[in-house]
């Protein structure tokens, strides 16, 4: 990004709001800091004036300097540059758990110390869901949402310094949650554990991200708001709704970091899966979808193969995802008609699922050959095809008599991996690849070898992964169930525990192998980003056609 | 249908809107009939709230992750009510701010785990779980054994939940800390306690361990009371669904 010295003035009112911000979050932090009830709050008030300092430091140095940098004309692609950075280093801080964990339920003797609570499953494992799900992948949302809205727009990033708010009050928001989880600090709510104070912060830094984003699309100069962005639209705006309405709770008191959540029992479960479904529907579904609509067809230089096919899978998409919760809850003492609903719903779901995967292969046409050449590609291809292959299996298992067997066994976990491995980490890693040289203005990435290293130690590291939770959950499931002829129980509990020991450790194989495959794209990023790759020569253009796109 | 489309893709606030309608349908036709429809909740006779000592076991509870491994929530399904026992009730998570069914069985359900294991074998469980069950995956939590409870806020969270409906009374609140110190000791004067939260609370020293009320005293009294508190010798489902 060129900064010359003949930089227009811009507008400060921006970078004065968030120095007001600033410096409420200073004077707050201290008085929570001085009449915190519980250590965990007071550690959390000390981070929270950490960041209100240096926040207020930076806002300091801005307005010294005479309002934010960035040349009005071009796009603000620094704000992404450090998105691409965060999303790799959460990945691996996510995954890197997920091993740990994986490794403590395969070896418990080893991998558990009994002096320290907080290295504890119970307290590891909300870092590892929400740093994969929140902090990887929704620092690769805030990348390329940031990334498309402006290319679809053709308009710099709305707000002056509110992307950049965005990026750090949720970089913050992040560190709050996880360190809150090691320390014990838990809503108890699956996938929504963060407590109330982070929650608040959370909404504030939301609004603004929906505000940049609308912003964004109010300055286009494009006639048409592209499908992406409805995608990622619908993603922003749910997302809020489901937080806050999951998320009411009372606290204890004003500087206690306990509250309790205003539902209870049935109503609570409905709504709680209502939100954890969605999660999964517009975090980890609708909005990584926008990336298909805009990296797929744009790496395979190909429009996106039906127009009408995307109008009926964004808005059939959803309506529908919203329904299907009680999946969730199947034989529980929620209503039966709530089940049957949740049920239905999920069934009719595999129709848009499908229409939006087939809308992403088919964009291949007239392509198909890039398969082959492109590595890039084939990862996002890839995809697409676990996202097929995860939105089939979902609907059959909200059947009610499957999900007598599989819920509450290693099947769901296996069913969450293929979506979460396949889908969301496959089309992330093949975004990023598309973006770094073209956000850091190279040719190509360094190496296209080592992309195919990552594609398919990746994809062994899913198999081993999925296979073995199917055959551990289908197995405990069976043998939960199982009667011997003279009518008993034919298995105690911990005997299912000791029969799946074998596949947690193919397990943790699997996942050991896909983080394998984040650290060699790390490096293949970092050389590329020092700019060690290799010119792009003619043989290379016939070897690998999408590089020499790439570089624009 | 590129026509009628267009709106949408040209005005943004349109397509905000149409979002915002589309995604709400769903929820509202689910959710909210639940807070309104008077049999989702069957009144159960037995069911209270948490006495101050359970309170804060279940706090404990959350705190740990437990939710993460164990269900509270027992399908009524032939080899579930076998090995667990009698189906859950919506009644009996009634008082439970979140709830804690769980959606994962690392470990095996606790929604009736109450009287079926002897304290001391909580004790030496929770404290290495494999001193017990070998083949057990369970963390240890031997770090807070001797850990005494935090019981400053104990009324603080007891308002939190009168907010939210749960029926504490000022008197319980006002006598939390008394009522708590009791149920851990059983030379003390419970007669406050039983008058507050019934006949059937147990007065035990959970944690063997006379000295101090520590969060083993909390967490193994909760687990003690889980599922215990419905006698379902003299229940009989009103409910449709629970006539199952």
């Amino acid at each position: 990004m060129s900064t010359t010295a003949t930089l227009p003035k811009r507008g400060r009112g921006d970078v004065i709001a968030v120095l007001a911000l600033s410096i409420i979050g200073m004077v707050w932090s201290l008085f929570a800091a001085a009449f915190a009830d519980d250590a965990p709050f007071r550690i959390h008030a000390y981070v929270i004036l950490g960041a209100s300092i240096l926040s207020s430091i930076a806002c300091v140095g801005i307005l010294g300097d005479g309002g934010a940098k960035g040349r009005a004309d071009r796009y603000s692609d620094d704000v992404i540059r450090a998105g691409v950075y965060a999303s790799l280093f959460w990945g691996v801080v996510g995954m890197l758990v997920g091993v740990i964990i994986a490794c403590q339920l395969a070896w418990p003797s080893l991998f558990y110390f009994p002096g320290e609570g907080w290295l504890n499953f119970g307290r590891l494992r909300p870092v590892h869901t929400s740093g994969v799900v929140f902090a990887f992948g929704g620092n690769v949302l805030l990348a390329t949402s940031f990334y498309v809205v402006q290319r679809t727009c053709r308009a710099r990033l709305f707000g002056g310094v509110a992307p950049w708010f965005v990026f750090w009050g949720y970089q913050l928001f992040i560190v709050l949650a996880a360190s809150g989880y090691v320390m014990g600090v838990t809503q108890g709510k699956e996938y929504a554990e963060p407590e109330w104070y982070s929650d608040l912060w959370l909404t504030i830094v939301w609004v603004m991200y929906l505000v940049v984003f609308l912003g964004t699309i109010w300055k286009r100069k494009e006639p048409h708001i592209y499908v992406a962005n409805w995608f990622y639209l619908a993603f922003i705006v749910t997302i809020a709704v489901l937080h806050i309405t999951n998320n009411l709770a009372v606290p204890i008191g004003p500087f206690s970091s306990k509250s309790y959540d205003v539902f209870a029992g049935v109503q609570d479960a409905l709504t709680q899966w209502w939100y954890g479904h969605n999660a999964v529907g517009f975090f980890l579904t609708a909005a990584f979808l926008a990336i298909m609509y805009y990296f797929v067809p744009k790496r395979a230089e190909r429009p996106v193969y039906s127009y009408r096919l995307s109008i009926v899978h964004f808005w059939a998409l959803i309506f529908i995802y919203i329904w299907a919760g009680p999946h969730h809850l199947h034989y529980t003492a929620l209503p039966q008609w709530a089940q049957t609903l949740g049920m239905t719903f999920s069934i009719m779901l595999w129709m848009p699922s499908w229409g939006g995967m087939i809308n992403g292969l088919m964009t291949l046409s007239g392509a198909w050959d890039k398969l082959r050449t492109d590595p890039v590609l084939r990862m996002l291809f890839a995809a697409i095809g676990f996202y097929g292959m995860a939105t089939f299996e979902g609907p059959v298992m909200s059947i009610r008599e499957v999900n007598a067997l599989s819920h509450y066994t290693d099947w769901t976990i296996g069913h969450v991996h293929s979506g979460a491995l396949g889908w969301v980490g496959f089309i992330s890693f093949g975004a990023i690849y598309c973006m770094v040289p073209w956000l850091w203005k190279k040719q190509r990435m360094y190496s296209n070898a080592l992309i195919e290293w990552h594609f398919w130690i990746a994809t062994l590291g899913i198999v081993l992964y999925i296979a073995a939770m199917w055959v551990s959950g289908i197995m405990e499931g069976l043998m939960w169930r199982e009667y011997t002829p003279q009518g008993f129980l034919a298995h105690t509990f911990v005997e299912t525990v000791a029969a799946k020991h074998v596949e947690y450790v193919i397990r943790m194989v699997g996942g050991l192998l896909y983080l394998s495959g984040v650290l060699i794209m790390i490096f293949n990023v970092w050389r590329t980003i020092r700019g060690d790759a290799p010119a792009v020569t003619e043989a290379d253009k016939l070897a690998y056609p999408a590089n020499a796109v790439a570089a624009e | 249908m590129k026509l009628s489309h267009g709106i949408f893709e040209r005005h943004s606030l349109i397509l905000l809107i149409g979002i915002v309608i589309v995604v709400s349908i769903g929820g509202l036709v689910e959710i909210a009939p639940l807070f309104f429809i008077e049999n989702t909740i069957e009144k159960v006779e037995g069911m209270r709230p948490y006495t101050p000592l359970e309170l804060a076991g279940r706090d404990i509870y959350i705190r740990e992750g437990c939710y993460l491994c164990h269900s509270q929530m027992i399908r009524p399904l032939k080899d579930e009510v076998e090995r667990y026992g009698h189906y859950s009730l919506a009644a009996e998570s009634m008082y439970d701010h979140p709830f804690q069914w769980g959606s994962k069985r690392l470990g095996p359900d606790l929604a009736r785990v109450g009287g079926k294991y002897s304290d001391s074998w909580h004790k030496d469980h929770l404290i290495n779980p494999r001193s017990v069950v070998p083949e057990s995956i369970m963390p240890p939590y031997a770090f807070m054994a001797d850990r005494p409870l935090d019981t400053h806020n104990i009324g603080a969270k007891m308002k939190a939940l009168k907010v939210e409906g749960v029926p504490y009374t000022d008197e319980m609140i006002a006598d939390a800390q008394e009522d708590l110190a009791a149920q851990a000791d059983p030379t003390a004067d419970g007669r406050k306690l039983k008058a507050h939260y019934g006949d059937k609370v147990i007065r035990r020293d959970f944690d063997g361990n006379p000295d101090k009320v520590t969060e083993y005293d909390a967490l193994i009294a909760y687990l003690q009371m889980l599922g215990t508190l419905v006698d379902f010798s003299k229940y009989h489902p009103e409910r449709g669904d629970n006539n199952r």
